[in-house]
């Protein structure tokens, strides 16, 4: 175990290096667990929406009501 | 329209086929990141030699230089991603440019941060206003002042169209600011003018920064097609390519 | 019935926001004040010493006049936004750059010029030695109307924005930085003796750059922010 030991202490730098790798790892998890939250909420919504308008109207082809942010500059536009 | 531009990467630019394209890539290039990042974490951490000058404390080095680099990466991709934004509108570009920032700040912060505990047990302090830290400070308040701006608006694209604006600025804006500390230091002559000069790495401690780097760049990407997939979502919500991934999947 | 000249046009854009800033001209007083009020804090917060507040003078006010200015430039389109008259002036047939450049400048002229004004007393307050404070003033001079130029940039990304001033600190203040520097830079290069201008000369060159490019990009970001 005294491998082990002695890599832990990093030379005696163990108070600077682990937590700069804490860091590290802490930051990009964080980093990689926002967006798949943000995604299922999105999903959930979307789906609540949907169902909503099919109860509302008969499907008629498209996309009845889009969300305000998207609908308004839909499309490409160029310049 | 510019003529020019490949017919795919036209077509990738459409929402559905990018979602699909980065869907694709995106179990690849998370599995590439924790496996070169596994490697690189045991070159670094346990086979690389202690350093002569700096014992064990120098192997921050090898979560602090690449994370500089990705911070300097993704501020060129946005700035790229932002010219092309508001040139030509591509919805994909604006998005591109919007999510970089965050992953951009994160890295960032992370270079702050590492740095900081590398230099105290090595020039034996906390932050020391050179060109290098002072302008990677400014660089986190430019992700940040991208991403607050973004949110400041209700409608995306245009808050996305006048962050980019605001990217181009702040992109000009990091080496002027580089410039001056470096003019402003040379007055003030009692500031540390220090560099970390490791001359030449030895193999031992270069192949595992290398790797890292990589595993850093395929997380960029892993991080980035999964921040656009979901705003390309919240985009063309009313469209029925999304109405059709929503109610398809039962798992997200 | 002719169109108006460009230079009737500009003398016309600058006399309505004087016109508007003298019907308001309590607001005028108001970055003074707090550039002033702010600058006796100094002395309470770190001691009467007079080495010490010496040392710290040119910069405490700098730094305080751009706070001041950064206070006051969300005001700048604010009115015109409410009444719709900056819609208007997109619309107008005089190129939107020279019209937002003289709006700019009638800023600079109800805001800046009046700090500039009190800043010897302010600087006297802080025992700046005499003979560097018309190096401060020529500082100013130059390094607050590139603020101004700078700080309409933004205050044009933002308009009709609902956003904290915090924002608009957040984006400007890392821009600054490097006028602050040379602004500053020759404030202590006076102060030691030694040669200071070069500084003042990089700060000239910057806001002749920024003269040229700023109401371009201000234009720009305007038709970016009302473009809905």
């Amino acid at each position: 175990m005294n491998a082990m030991q002695s890599f832990l202490a990093m030379g005696g730098y163990a108070a600077y290096v682990w937590p700069a790798y804490a860091v590290f790892f802490i930051v990009l998890i964080a980093d990689t667990i926002a967006p798949r939250l943000r995604r299922q909420r999105l999903l959930r919504e979307l789906r609540a929406r949907f169902a909503r308008q099919s109860t509302r109207q008969p499907r008629a082809g498209n996309g009845a009501s889009p969300t305000p942010s998207s609908a308004a500059i839909d499309g490409e536009r160029t310049s | 329209m510019a003529n020019w531009i490949p017919l795919w990467l036209h077509r990738l630019s459409s929402p559905p086929t990018f979602y699909r394209f980065a869907g694709t890539l995106l179990p690849w290039a998370m599995t590439l990141t924790v496996l070169l990042g596994a490697i690189a974490l045991y070159g670094g951490l346990v086979l690389a030699p202690a350093d002569y000058q700096q014992g064990d404390a120098y192997r921050i080095i090898f979560i602090h230089v690449p994370s500089a680099w990705m911070s300097m990466f993704i501020y060129a991709v946005m700035g790229v991603a932002s010219f092309i934004a508001l040139v030509w509108r591509i919805k994909l570009a604006e998005v591109v440019a919007m999510e970089s920032a965050p992953i951009g700040a994160a890295f960032t912060f992370i270079t702050l941060v590492t740095g900081s505990l590398w230099g105290k047990p090595m020039w034996g302090t906390w932050w020391t206003w050179d060109a290098r830290l002072t302008s990677e400070l400014v660089l986190l308040f430019l992700f940040l002042g991208v991403i607050g701006l973004y949110r400041a608006f209700e409608d995306r694209r245009q808050g996305a169209r006048a962050a980019a604006f605001l990217a181009i600025i702040g992109i000009i804006n990091v080496p002027i600011v580089h410039f001056s500390v470096n003019w402003w230091n040379t007055l003030h002559q009692g500031s540390t003018v220090n560099v970390f000069g490791h001359s030449k790495m030895s193999w031992d401690m270069l192949w595992p920064l290398l790797t890292m780097t990589l595993a850093t760049k395929f997380y960029y990407a892993a991080s980035l097609f999964r921040r656009v997939r979901t705003d390309l979502l919240a985009l063309e919500g009313g469209k029925d390519w999304v109405r059709q991934i929503a109610q398809g999947e039962d798992t997200p | 019935m002719s169109q108006p000249s460009l230079t009737t046009a500009c003398a016309a854009m600058l006399r309505r926001d004087l016109t508007l800033a003298w019907r308001r001209r309590g607001d005028i007083a108001m970055p003074v004040l707090y550039a002033l009020i702010v600058t006796m804090l100094f002395p309470f917060a770190l001691g009467p010493e007079d080495t010490l507040l010496q040392r710290i003078a040119g910069g405490v006010v700098l730094v305080t006049v751009l706070l001041a200015m950064l206070l006051a430039l969300d005001a700048m389109f604010a009115s015109d936004i409410e009444d719709g008259s900056l819609e208007q002036l997109v619309l107008a047939p005089q190129p939107l750059a020279l019209m937002l450049g003289m709006k700019i400048l009638a800023h600079w002229l109800t805001i800046a010029l009046p700090l500039i004004v009190i800043s010897p007393l302010m600087a006297a307050l802080l025992h700046l030695p005499g003979p560097v404070i018309p190096v401060l003033l020529l500082a100013l001079l130059l390094a607050t109307p590139l603020l101004s130029l700078l700080g309409a940039v933004l205050v044009a990304l933002t308009v009709g924005t609902r956003r904290s001033g915090m924002l608009l600190a957040l984006m400007l203040l890392p821009l600054c930085v490097p006028a602050v520097i040379f602004a500053a830079g020759a404030v202590a290069a006076a102060q030691q003796g030694l040669p200071w201008l070069a500084p003042i000369s990089w700060l000239a060159a910057a806001l002749v750059l920024a003269v040229v490019l700023a109401p371009l990009a201000c234009a720009a970001a305007l038709r970016i922010a009302l473009d809905s």
